[in-house]
């Protein structure tokens, strides 16, 4: 017995990961890395997006684009990372995916509001309005609302296991809006501005832009990544506690009985 | 199925009454609005279609709570999750008998409340067709919600909030295909048929959602 569970720990796969003690551990050693990581990112990232020249139609509101581009992709890859997690869920019920779906709502949820909120600080000075119902306003809009309603539909299931797989299901449904947001500047004639770094034919954006831009974004995935790391411990050590409370709550009506 | 068919439609129409209340709450709708936008009959014209689209909207929303309630309570749930035919054409047959008792008397009253609301034969007509087109895809997408939130206490607050983005494409295409039939320049046949494709792709998706929530959840 001994000797299986051995191997299987030798073995650095996301099976592996299936026993949340083992992931715990992991998670401990990892965080303060990616921490300093993270932390030494940002610092780069917003030395440079300060050090980046004035933009000659936008003059110095073009250091937004450095906070609220990197947002909502994060927002946008929260929501594949919990889509994924819910192929896990479903295909291969992997015990820490619902808990990496789960974990991943809240964060995506922010980094959501974050884009909102930047963008349409951004929209005031260059378009002259807080906001406007264009196709990629109104999708991402949406991209909020489905996470709400996720957070919403987990909230209401008091049992985690019971909200795994009816959240699962929701979460792939939802994952038609994400296309959508992504070629939505090209589908419609929208206020946004078209796509101008994951192009085929290269980014349009002046490299002098382009650096902090991608500095900026990889500091915030490595802060999503941090944040999700954090956030499925939490879930694990809170689903954790549940267990407990409910054992102590039977044991101690069992006594009574006695 | 069809069997399953009539009896949803006669348990629906005999208990409780869901259609009328349906079709009272879209009354509702169409009845606050003059009141909050003003009695200006060119204005009612003018936003009547998009009106009458919002409370077929909500009026649909509010009956799907009890799309899988009733029968979870009684058992008959069970028996159909064990009976061996695929969930998804259980599914997609309870869809349209709902479709046929809640969505049907939301079209055939749209005209009444269109000339309420000063709205001309044309528009009228549109909508409706519209409407025919496009409560179906509320009733399928709605299904996985009310698949989600069966066996939730205040299931159906959650699931309004959960289904309506996917509601957003039904209504932005509904509405602007009621327009593009009044107005000159837009065009009807564009978003209707884009309306029916919808229709037609949530009911594939929606079956087959719901059927699989309903299959996992608490069994």
């Amino acid at each position: 017995m001994s000797d299986i569970t051995s191997k299987i720990a030798v073995r650095p796969s996301l099976g592996a990961l299936a026993n949340p003690t083992r992931f715990l551990n992991l998670v401990r050693i990892l965080l303060p890395w990616l921490w300093v990581v993270t932390i030494a990112l940002f610092i780069a990232g917003l030395w440079l997006s300060f050090a980046a020249p004035e933009d000659y139609q936008q003059g110095r509101t073009v250091r937004i684009m450095f906070i609220h581009v990197p947002s909502v992709w994060v927002a946008m890859f929260a929501y594949m990372v919990m889509v994924s997690s819910a192929l896990g869920v479903l295909v291969w019920r992997h015990p820490l995916a619902d808990v990496a779906a789960r974990a991943a709502a809240p964060l995506g949820a922010a980094f959501t509001f974050l884009g909102l909120i930047t963008g349409s600080i951004w929209g005031k000075p260059m378009w002259g309005t807080w906001w406007v119902w264009d196709a990629r306003l109104t999708s991402f809009l949406v991209l909020l609302i489905i996470y709400l309603g996720l957070i919403a539909l987990w909230r209401a299931i008091e049992e985690p296991a019971a909200a795994a797989r009816p959240a699962a299901v929701f979460i792939l449904i939802g994952a038609i809006n994400v296309p959508i947001i992504k070629f939505s500047v090209d589908w419609w004639n929208t206020l946004h501005q078209p796509a101008s770094v994951f192009r085929a034919d290269g980014p349009t954006l002046s490299p002098e832009f382009l650096w902090p831009l991608m500095v900026m974004a990889l500091a915030y995935s490595m802060l999503f990544l941090t944040l999700h790391l954090m956030t499925m411990r939490n879930e694990i050590l809170r689903r954790r506690i549940r267990s407990l409370q409910i054992t102590t709550a039977r044991r101690a009506e069992r006594g009574q009985v006695e | 199925m069809i069997a399953l068919f009539l009896r949803d439609v006669r348990l629906s129409w005999r208990a409780g009454g869901g259609a009328l209340t349906g079709v009272m709450f879209f009354l509702a709708v169409v009845m606050v609005v003059p009141f909050g936008v003003g009695p200006d009959l060119n204005l009612l014209a003018r936003i009547g279609p998009a009106m009458l689209w919002l409370g077929a909207l909500l009026a649909s929303l509010l009956g799907l709570d009890r799309l899988f309630q009733a029968d979870r309570e009684d058992g008959s749930l069970d028996i159909l999750l064990m009976n061996g035919t695929p969930m998804a054409a259980i599914v997609f047959i309870k869809c349209a008998a709902h479709w046929v008792t809640t969505g049907l008397p939301l079209v055939i009253a749209a005209p009444l409340f269109g000339l309420f609301m000063n709205m001309p034969p044309l528009a009228i007509a549109a909508t409706m067709a519209t409407l025919v087109a496009g409560t179906p895809a509320i009733t399928f997408v709605g299904a996985v919600g009310a698949a989600v939130t069966v066996a939730l206490p205040r299931g159906g607050l959650l699931l309004a909030i959960l289904v309506l983005p996917w509601t957003i494409p039904v209504l932005i295409f509904g509405v602007s295909a009621a327009y593009g039939a009044v107005e000159d320049p837009a065009p009807f046949t564009e978003p209707f048929i884009v309306l029916v494709a919808i229709s037609l792709f949530f009911a594939v998706i929606g079956s087959l959602g719901a059927g699989a929530v309903l299959r996992h959840s608490d069994h």
